[in-house]
């Protein structure tokens, strides 16, 4: 939004073009992005057809039906319940998960911007690797690496680890941790390391020669300056992870490790009370609202903080 | 403990944990994928230990090989199919959408940038809930299958084009179109003659993004599947990731990787070589990766 960007709007009038131009974006993301959204509330505030058990939506809001979304409010808050049991489940799969990756991702991005010298291109090779290998080739890896007779467990008893085989394929949490961290970790490396990179030396330099101990410089200068990267890292791997079935699936498959994306996949793909599933996503936004709200309120008093 | 605090904070110093650290992720990140191509080449039918090499998953065997199941090789070419859809849909729509955003100053002009940032925080099973109970309840005339999988793929992908064009053309700035306005070109003309070319390897590297994002895709592919004749990839290995079997599941993933690979190999190079063409230089993989970075960002 430079000074001459907002003249050449002035000048030459032409707000009407740069409208015009955006318009076929602007009507597909309508169509298909923001009518979708108006569907899952009529279905969720809709009905089920007695007979067929398909959905009926409810397009008139005035004639809102509230069945589904009491029946997923009762599971929620009602203490013991199904939902809220997958909900806090969620919650701490995702928070673990996450605290995991930044532990992994922050020193590998801080050595490659840092460190990297004439090996950076190579390194940097591998971190975008994953990006252009499927997410789930990446966990049929680890469910061939993790069978009875796999390589994991062969590993583990020729260390003398293990005794005997362990089954982790069969509802184990730590499996299913294990592939969100492997999964994610690199969606979360990049934007770190794209904003470690641009960091300027020259502060460092600054803290050292104005007496500060090399750990000092970073814990001073680094750290707070990374901070909005760090949260933007977070912010990046755990929305998707909140909405994720497809890891628990394939690496545990057993319901003691079902995640409220499971559930949504479940209400939703099963037939059975579409409705509810429409509700679950819709309190599954409203809950990532509230997060997202959070996060950009955390990055602009980061920003604040910075004196940006 | 201290000496671990002062390899982690001296930028002189030697890092030799940091060094350590890396090598040990970069090995854990890529030799589980490694080990999953060794036993797509096994001679017997277990996905878990070694058994010789052959090409019987690939074409050797009459009934499950990659090249004789129908439902291996039909997914890659499914999966293929629609990044090849998203890249040439959502690539002209990403850049007219990102210059329009981009100028456009009026009324509506930030609900418009919300509306298609809001895309990039929505997760893909939001997504794919709406997208599937909108084409099963209202917009019945789009079948699922392959056309409601192609416009969801556009749909998500449509953001990352629209960032990578929009970081260029900040970088940009409006002083050539002005020159060219100046010079008695119409706007049309400005923007094909003078903002185009300068967004040459922009365009090319949201090509890269798109179809690599697309090749991804599992949730919104799997949801507006219409049956095992649209299953792509991913969703073929998520149904028989833990029932497969034979290896043929890890040779359809392998195979599907190296076309990855070689198309967005191509593209890079393509990429690289319209960079270099508008004289910018520096790191190459560098500034990817910092455009990837900032696409996922």
């Amino acid at each position: 939004m430079s000074e001459s960007e907002r003249r050449v709007g002035a000048k030459r009038g032409g707000d009407g073009f740069w409208a015009g131009l955006a318009l076929p974006g602007v009507v597909w993301l309508c169509l298909f992005f923001l009518l979708p959204f108006y569907v899952i509330l009529c279905v969720a505030f809709g009905r089920v057809d007695p007979i067929f058990q398909t959905p009926s939506p409810e397009w008139n809001p005035l004639a809102w039906n509230t069945a589904a979304f009491e029946f997923v409010l009762d599971g929620l808050f009602s203490s013991g319940a199904a939902f809220q049991t997958v909900f806090v489940r969620t919650f701490f799969y995702v928070l673990i998960a996450t605290a995991l990756s930044l532990l992994i991702a922050y020193p590998v991005a801080y050595y490659v911007a840092r460190y990297g010298g004439r090996w950076k291109g190579l390194l940097l090779v591998g971190l975008i690797a994953p990006f252009f290998i499927s997410y789930l080739m990446r966990m049929l890896a680890w469910i061939n690496l993790l069978q009875d007779d796999g390589w994991v467990n062969e590993v583990l008893m020729w260390l003398g680890i293990l005794d005997a085989p362990h089954n982790w394929l069969d509802g184990r949490a730590s499996s299913v941790i294990l592939g969100l961290v492997y999964g994610y970790v690199p969606f979360m490396i990049l934007p770190l390391y794209a904003f470690l990179d641009r960091i300027d030396r020259s502060l460092l330099e600054a803290a050292r020669d104005l007496g500060a101990t090399p750990f000092q410089a970073f814990r001073m200068v680094t750290l707070p300056l990374s901070t909005p990267a760090i949260l933007a890292g977070i912010v990046i791997i755990a929305l998707p992870m909140f909405g994720d079935y497809y890891t628990p699936d394939l690496l545990s498959g057993a319901p003691q490790t079902n995640l409220i994306g499971n559930e949504i996949n479940l209400y939703i793909r099963g037939g059975q009370q579409i409705p509810v599933g429409a509700a679950l996503v819709v309190v599954l936004m409203v809950f990532l609202t509230v997060l997202m709200g959070y996060y950009l309120y955390a990055t602009v008093r980061a920003q604040r903080r910075l004196g940006a | 403990m201290t000496r671990l605090r002062n390899w982690l904070g001296n930028p002189w110093g030697k890092p030799r944990f940091l060094v350590l650290f890396t090598a040990l992720y970069l090995v854990w990140s890529i030799v589980p994928i490694l080990i999953a191509i060794r036993f797509s080449f096994n001679e017997g039918r277990s996905r878990s230990t070694a058994q010789g090499w052959s090409l019987r998953w690939y074409t050797g065997d009459p009934d499950s090989s990659v090249f004789h199941d129908a439902t291996l090789h039909s997914a890659l070419a499914q999966s293929l199919r629609l990044a090849a859809f998203a890249v040439l849909v959502t690539v002209p729509l990403g850049v007219a959408l990102a210059i329009g955003l981009t100028r456009w100053r009026g009324r509506g002009a930030s609900t418009a940038r919300g509306i298609s940032f809001a895309t990039l925080v929505t997760p893909e099973i939001v997504m794919g809930t709406a997208l599937l109970l909108v084409f099963v309840e209202l917009l019945t005339f789009i079948p699922l299958g392959t056309p409601a999988q192609a416009i969801g793929h556009i749909t998500f992908s449509l953001i990352f084009v629209v960032i990578i064009v929009r970081g260029r053309l900040l970088a940009i700035g409006p002083e050539y179109e002005e020159a060219a306005r100046d010079l008695g070109a119409s706007r049309m003309q400005a923007i094909r003659l003078a903002l185009l070319p300068m967004l040459v390897p922009a365009i090319v590297a949201s090509g890269i993004i798109v179809f690599a994002i697309s090749m991804d895709d599992f949730v919104i592919s799997a949801f507006l599947s219409s049956g095992t004749s649209t299953d792509t990839v991913p969703v073929r290995i998520y149904s028989q990731g833990r029932t497969a079997p034979t290896p043929a599941l890890n040779a359809l993933a392998t195979v599907t990787l190296v076309v990855t690979i070689v198309i967005a190999l191509v593209g890079f190079l393509l990429w690289r070589g319209v960079r270099a063409a508008r004289g910018q230089t520096g790191s190459t993989v560098g500034e990817f990766a910092a455009l990837d970075a900032e696409a996922v960002r």
